[in-house]
């Protein structure tokens, strides 16, 4: 039985960041999965962007909790998507990204994000776009970037 | 109960925190159904094997309704229509957090279909995994991760976010699903991918 679920690329920050970006990532998959481990000293707002566009073509809607509510947002006409605060140390980021190489439907992503010393977030990203995907870029949204030590793993999954 | 926490690139599962293992090949495709140009309003997977210990299907959904921005999918297993399934969700929907269920209800809903009244070309997308399918000492259980968002509102209704529980009250090995939009087809591109876990 062939592979359907295998990774495509990983990387441990040997220096802080602010941004990573997987590039030339093929259209061999049906879906991509990004996990991300992150730690940081400061505030960062993990956002995500595709195919280097910085445009406002990006939309989201998340919920959250605080450890005393839920509430939930929604931001239109954005430069990025994003997936709320990843701040302090131990933020597990799960993007998934289905069916990201068609080239006839807007991409929508759904995550999910803990963060240990924050909050939980779960968030669904509209990127106007029907370009296949081929670079995905975390970025810290904010001037704080990630500890050496965090970690970017990329996944594709492959559909009969 | 995602493989990726289990091998990865030479490290062990053990290396991200987690103490389960998944070898390569584990995760396997077992059918994938994408709607075409005449629509459907349902897809189902049948004929489906006892060979694994889990499934997850991931899709893209967009539905027919008109005016509206999102909908739902609604969850059946072999074939059964009857008052025999419960759900809980958490979901989003921009504005406020709520929380929803239905028992002895005849289906497990999500609501994360992009409607008609959403710009074109946008779909919502799902990964809805059903644990322990072929188990037939107990009931089944399912959780999923679900969304769909607009870029701002149509008629009043935006995205949605949703993680959404459910229950199906029966010990029979799942042989089959059906996914049904709940108003009234799916559209053209509309996909769901069935995966099974060892």
């Amino acid at each position: 039985m062939a592979t359907t679920y295998e990774p495509i690329a990983t990387t441990t920050l040997a220096s802080t960041a602010a941004t990573y970006t997987f590039s030339s990532i093929p259209a061999t998959y049906t879906d991509l999965v990004m996990v991300a481990t992150l730690s940081s000293s400061g505030t960062t707002y993990s956002g995500i962007r595709f195919n280097g566009d910085t445009a406002s073509n990006y939309s989201l809607t998340d919920i959250y909790g605080t450890g005393t509510g839920a509430v939930s947002s929604r931001q239109a006409n954005i430069t990025g998507g994003g997936s709320g605060d990843t701040s302090g140390t131990g933020t597990v980021l799960i993007y998934q990204i289905n069916n990201y190489s068609n080239t006839t439907t807007y991409k929508t992503t759904i995550s999910r994000n803990g963060s240990p010393s924050t909050n939980a977030v779960a968030s669904a990203c509209l990127w106007r776009s029907t370009a296949a995907i081929n670079s995905v870029t975390i970025y810290t949204g904010t001037a704080d970037s990630w500890a050496v030590g965090s970690t970017f793993t990329l996944y594709g999954i492959k559909a009969a | 109960m995602s493989p990726i926490l289990g091998a990865r690139g030479g490290l062990a599962a053990s290396a991200y925190g987690f103490t389960s293992s998944v070898a390569a090949g584990d995760y396997q495709s077992i059918s994938t159904v994408t709607v075409g140009s005449g629509g459907a309003a349902s897809v189902t997977f049948s004929s489906i094997p006892g060979t694994y210990k889990h499934l997850q299907i991931r899709g893209i959904m967009r539905s027919s309704r008109a005016t509206f921005g999102n909908g739902g999918s609604n969850y059946q297993f072999n074939g059964d229509t009857g008052n025999n399934y419960s759900w809980h969700s958490i979901n989003g929907d921009g504005s406020s957090a709520t929380a929803r269920n239905a028992t002895t209800t005849y289906r497990i809903a999500t609501n994360s279909n992009a409607e008609s009244g959403a710009s074109a070309n946008t779909f919502g997308t799902i990964v809805f995994d059903i644990l322990d399918y072929a188990n037939t000492n107990k009931y089944k259980t399912t959780r999923a991760l679900a969304g769909v968002d607009i870029n701002g509102t149509v008629a009043g209704y935006g995205g949605i976010i949703e993680l959404v529980s459910g229950n199906w009250r029966s010990t029979s090995a799942i042989t089959s699903i059906t996914i049904a939009a709940d108003n009234p087809n799916y559209v053209q591109y509309t996909s769901f991918a069935l995966y099974g876990i060892k």
